[in-house]
């Protein structure tokens, strides 16, 4: 892909959580980049690291976790000439330069659209936040905006919205007002972790096609953060697929559902339903075998080859693979691939 | 919210109702009364007992008569007339009595409020955002020691360390010479130079809880996933951490304010006693041990009355300050 749209490139990312009960390698070597306007679906179980790279771009990783290595590469447009590349892992998180980029270049929609607005604060309040904080303009002109954006959002009345309360609102109504206010800004990287988790399947379809939309007008690129595979086909351009803090294979969308090598993406798409599969005489719902293991014990080798069904005794238990490329734009963490000798 | 508080107010009527009554009758339930054991301390003493006034005192009260007759004579003079009744010991009319303790206590029990929240908010939401610091140990050790040392124990201990070091009587709320002694500016100047030490002994203890208190509830709050927003948002840590976190966390201090009207009058008795405060609490316990009816009557309605009214306050403020409880109701 042309690297002059490049937005956001992690790189050796190294997230670790730093607990009583000892060391959470949380994100380990995550690398992976984001392009500008493009969808960049992550996907994974949970606790595999997925919404604390997102953390870690945005740098809010929750004590007791910190950035401990790696570079996120930002590349900021400068007004008029060029572009300057930060990397954001090296600013000190309560800075000024990373607050000045939070929430106004790089914003982020959160999954419990219920308890993450504040309970005692409207709407217009928290929109209008983010709108004055970063904007410089007057209370006044920051209201009108914020009833743009909740207009923008399809909002119903949002005149009338902007001084209700969360608990007034519905669910998809109020991931509809985070999306609001995460865009309120007009930054050029959305991060949206699982924001339709916690919606029903309707409510899920129309927010994705606002996104769509919102991604269209807007021009931001989106960091699309799920488990559900069937968000990402219609998400993202780009999937990356992490497994215990690590990336095992990152494609184009189409490559992962038709030609995926690493076996656990294939296992991920194995667990999907399907409309028209028969599962009936015997025949049931592939899962994959076992837990996600211990994070304070990893398996030595490959981190996945406990539960691989197709792990090589000698091999996948002693040495841990590194990241291959096996066709442009395809690169996969696994020594099954014939092509990698 | 204006249907609400007066819906509130018309349940109000009928609880001050029975709480009068139950009052009555507790206050009537000690064997014998103020008159017969006056009268019988008197003969012991070899006086005279002057009858005239003793059957004039039980005619107005209608002592003798059943129980329902002096009940309607208690309460149709106070809310008629706004006659307390008599206190037997004092020998003076009740409201004569309680108002001047009882604007010396809500001044001190108020001082004492807001100075103990002044330093217990800033220091629990202190403790909480730097949670096991050392000094969140510190505070959680000093805030541990605070609550469970009572407040005649450090009343005593800075009497003694005043009189020892320093010679000074730190009793009392007045000087000698003003105790009896109408308003005046001097009056209050003096009052203003004897009420720090009442104030902190009483502060000491509620702020010791009420770090524990905010420590607590904002611990609980920083976990919530609002305020991850707030942070997403490029806000400042400081700000972020006083708009959201801590605003919901004072919830509970708002539910609590009221009951705090009732601890007025009869919370810090012991602490009043030791520090000699012309405060309402001695008077009542006093009240209450001779026997004292009416003056322990008009104590008991006005700390029920004050406990239903400080009750219907938080709700209201609760109701204020939280739009999840407005739009409820």
């Amino acid at each position: 892909m042309d690297d002059s749209n490049l937005l956001v490139e992690v790189k050796d990312l190294e997230t670790y959580f730093y607990l009583d009960e000892g060391m959470v390698r949380a994100v380990d070597g995550a690398q992976f980049d984001i392009y500008r306007g493009k969808t960049l679906g992550v996907v994974g179980e949970s606790g595999c690291g997925k919404s604390v790279t997102a953390r870690s771009i945005m740098r809010i990783v929750p004590k007791p976790g910190r950035i401990v290595g790696g570079q996120i590469l930002y590349h900021r447009a400068s007004n008029g000439h060029g572009e300057e590349v930060l990397d954001l892992a090296s600013l000190a998180a309560q800075g000024d330069r990373i607050r000045s980029i939070r929430g106004a270049e790089i914003a982020m929609v959160f999954q419990e659209p219920m308890t993450s607005l504040s309970p005692v604060h409207t709407i217009g309040n928290q929109i209008a936040e983010v709108i004055l904080l970063h904007q410089g303009v007057s209370k006044k002109e920051a209201r009108e905006l914020s009833i743009e954006m909740l207009d923008l959002v399809g909002m119903p009345l949002p005149s009338r919205t902007i001084d209700q309360y969360s608990h007034e609102l519905s669910g998809g109504m109020r991931q509809r007002a985070m999306i609001a206010m995460a865009l309120s800004c007009r930054p050029s990287l959305l991060v949206a972790d699982e924001p339709t988790t916690a919606l029903d399947v309707t409510t899920e379809a129309q927010i994705l096609t606002l996104m769509r939309r919102l991604q269209d007008e807007m021009g931001m690129a989106i960091m699309y953060i799920t488990h559900n595979l069937g968000v990402i086909a219609q998400m993202a351009e780009d999937v990356v697929v992490m497994y215990m803090g690590e990336v095992v294979e990152q494609a184009d969308v189409d490559t992962i559902f038709h030609d995926p090598v690493h076996p656990y993406t294939s296992a991920l798409l194995q667990s999907i339903p399907r409309l028209g599969q028969k599962l009936g005489e015997g025949r049931r719902l592939a899962s994959i075998r076992g837990m996600v293991p211990d994070p304070y014990a990893l398996p030595k080798g490959c981190k996945f080859h406990p539960r691989c069904g197709a792990f090589k005794a000698g091999l996948c238990d002693q040495i841990e693979p590194e990241m291959l490329e096996v066709s442009p734009g395809h690169r996969v963490r696994c020594f099954l691939d014939a092509k990698l000798g | 919210m204006i249907v609400y508080i007066i819906k509130r107010i018309g349940m109000m009527i009928p609880t001050l109702i029975i709480i009068s009554m139950v009052s009555f009758v507790i206050i009537q339930l000690p064997p014998g009364d103020y008159l017969t054991s006056y009268a019988a301390n008197l003969r012991q003493e070899g006086d005279m007992v002057d009858t005239d006034e003793l059957e004039m005192l039980a005619e107005r009260y209608g002592l003798g008569q059943p129980i329902y007759v002096q009940y309607w004579k208690w309460v149709s003079g106070i809310i008629l007339r706004g006659d307390w009744g008599q206190s037997m010991e004092w020998r003076k009319p009740v409201k004569d009595l309680i108002w001047e303790r009882m604007a010396l206590t809500v001044f001190l029990s108020l001082i004492s409020i807001l100075v103990s929240w002044f330093v217990a908010i800033p220091v629990g939401v202190f403790s909480a955002t730097h949670q096991y610091s050392m000094p969140d140990y510190l505070f959680s050790a000093l805030s541990f020691i605070g609550a469970g040392t009572p407040g005649f124990m450090i009343a005593l201990v800075i009497m003694w360390i005043a009189m020892r070091q320093f010679g000074l009587n730190v009793g009392g709320l007045f000087s000698r010479e003003y105790m009896v002694e109408p308003w005046s500016l001097a009056k209050f100047v003096d009052l203003m130079k004897h009420v720090w030490m009442p104030v902190v002994v009483i502060a000491l203890g509620s702020t010791a809880g009420s770090i524990r208190t905010t420590r607590a509830n904002v611990l609980d709050e920083l976990q919530r996933p609002y305020v991850e927003t707030a942070r997403a948002k490029g806000l400042r840590e400081r700000k972020l951490i006083w708009k959201y976190p801590v605003r919901v966390a004072m919830n509970p201090f708002f539910s609590t304010v009221g009951w705090t009207l009732a601890s007025l009058i009869s919370g810090q008795t012991l602490v009043a006693v030791v520090l000699s405060l012309q405060t309402t609490g001695p008077m009542m316990l006093r009240a209450l041990t001779s026997q004292d009816m009416y003056l322990a009557g008009s104590f008991l309605l006005l700390l029920s009355t004050l406990t239903v009214l400080g009750t219907l306050i938080s709700d209201i403020l609760l109701a204020w300050v939280d739009p999840r409880i407005r739009m409820g109701s």
